[in-house]
């Protein structure tokens, strides 16, 4: 009998991508309620003995990461990828995660600048991919995100996005309730 | 990222709807009922500062004032309640508040992005193995079809191009680099096999130069449909499949479909 949580722990920490559950059945040839199990533990005593890496479940994958606190140090190694992103392109990827399946016509015109230089940035690092055509005039390239954005964002599905106000509700009454934001208050 | 003469960084703000709304948060106004005389003066203030400052303020800014102004010019007018009311399509301030309110809830979005731990600037996976170390989506089964583009053949041309990094010595060539070497190098490692990794298939090449004649003779290769490619898994490996011309060395094929001037096999 394998403990079940090491081994998960090993094949995890070797691999330098996440691996899905249809994955980790094939390795280990055990049904996936055993493995949610192993995961499970595994998560919870990582969480629990304040360990430097994490197990998190992203892009439908799970894969150990650093605890963010510990980036300064991380930083310190410097063979890390630059995933910085100016607030025009960070602005343009919520659009685009948003809105997609969007063409670039309707990101500029909800943006109200042109925003091709940033869509090309954003394809570049692999963030956004060209998802077709638009069945319309010109047909226009229409973008979606790609699975490399859930990864960087740490994402497991689209549907883990934090949900937007909705300003179709009474705004009036909405806004008041609404002031969770600190920086409204403090811009000059 | 790109520069364009549109795309000139006007102090903080990405656009005039950027612009606009910062105004509006600064007068502490509600999007539902802005003032727009006050946003108007205050607007067409900051890029008077903007031209002052040499900046050339953009036209999308200017469409911006424009479309302020005329509203503010409705304001003034008196409108007959007839008219109003033949008025047809949309009113234009309130569509200029719906852009703005659609703007803000994105610009939160994107604000709530930002503050989500990110992979390479908050938390880290294990660096990738080194190319050639593991061959992982090496099983032969057969995987759902995934999103390739022609980005992921460039990201993998530019992760061998890494591996063969220039010589030290200087070496003075005798010519003779062409796709016809390219082709005869990139036959060597596709001979008999069903398929070969994209990144084996640079094995032959010493130089840097080689390998991209290599890759020229390989797209070259994949438009006269004599090669496919595929990708198992996300950022996972390349394969290229030869076709059967290729495997079973119909070498005078692929030069009459290459139009070579030299022959392939010497």
């Amino acid at each position: 009998m394998i403990n079940l949580k090491a081994a998960v722990e090993a094949v995890l920490f070797s691999c330098d991508s996440a691996l899905s559950m249809t994955k980790l059945e094939q390795i280990f040839e055990v049904d996936q309620e055993e493995l949610r199990r192993a995961l499970q533990q595994l998560q919870h005593e990582c969480q629990q003995e304040g360990r430097g890496v994490v197990l998190q479940e992203v892009a439908g994958g799970f894969q150990l990461r650093t605890r963010p606190e510990y980036a300064q140090w991380i930083m310190q190694l410097k063979r890390t990828r630059n995933m910085n992103l100016s607030r025009a392109a960070t602005e343009t990827l919520a659009i685009i995660a948003y809105r997609q399946p969007v063409t670039r016509a309707e990101v500029e015109a909800l943006r109200s600048v042109d925003s091709g230089g940033i869509v090309r940035t954003l394809l570049e690092k692999d963030l956004v991919r060209v998802a077709g055509k638009k069945d319309a005039p010109g047909r226009p390239i229409i973008y979606a995100t790609s699975t490399r954005f859930l990864e960087v964002f740490g994402l497991n599905s689209l549907e883990d996005l934090p949900s937007l106000r909705d300003f179709r509700t009474d705004e009036l009454e909405f806004e008041s309730e609404m002031n969770f934001e600190p920086e409204k208050g403090g811009q000059q | 990222m790109a520069k364009s003469a549109y795309e000139v960084k006007l102090s903080q703000f990405e656009g005039p709807l950027d612009l606009l709304l910062h105004l509006v948060q600064k007068n502490e106004m509600d999007i539902q009922d802005i003032q727009i005389a006050t946003i108007t003066a205050q607007y067409l203030e900051h890029l008077k500062h903007m031209e002052a400052q040499n900046i050339d303020v953009a036209s999308d800014f200017l469409l911006m004032a424009a479309t302020l102004l005329y509203l503010k010019s409705r304001t003034l007018l008196p409108v007959s309640r007839v008219e109003v009311e033949q008025d047809e399509g949309v009113d234009p301030e309130e569509e200029l508040k719906q852009r703005l309110l659609e703007y803000q809830r994105y610009k939160e979005g994107a604000q709530k992005l930002e503050q989500f731990p990110r992979l390479f600037r908050d938390v880290f996976p294990r660096p990738p193995l080194a190319l050639d170390e593991v061959d992982s989506a090496a099983s032969s089964e057969v995987q759902p079809q995934i999103d390739i583009s022609v980005y992921d053949l460039v990201r993998a041309f530019s992760a061998v191009m890494r591996l063969k990094q220039a010589p030290p010595v200087h070496r003075i060539n005798g010519g003779g680099i062409s796709v016809t070497l390219g082709v005869r190098l990139l036959l060597q490692q596709l001979h008999g096999q069903e398929r070969v990794s994209f990144q084996r298939c640079f094995t032959a090449a010493t130089t840097r130069l080689e390998v991209v004649v290599q890759f020229v003779a390989m797209l070259e290769l994949i438009r006269l449909q004599l090669l496919s490619f595929e990708q198992h898994s996300h950022g996972g490996m390349v394969y290229m499949y030869p076709s059967e011309r290729i495997r079973n060395g119909c070498y005078a094929d692929i030069e009459h479909m290459l139009d070579l001037k030299e022959p392939l096999d010497d």
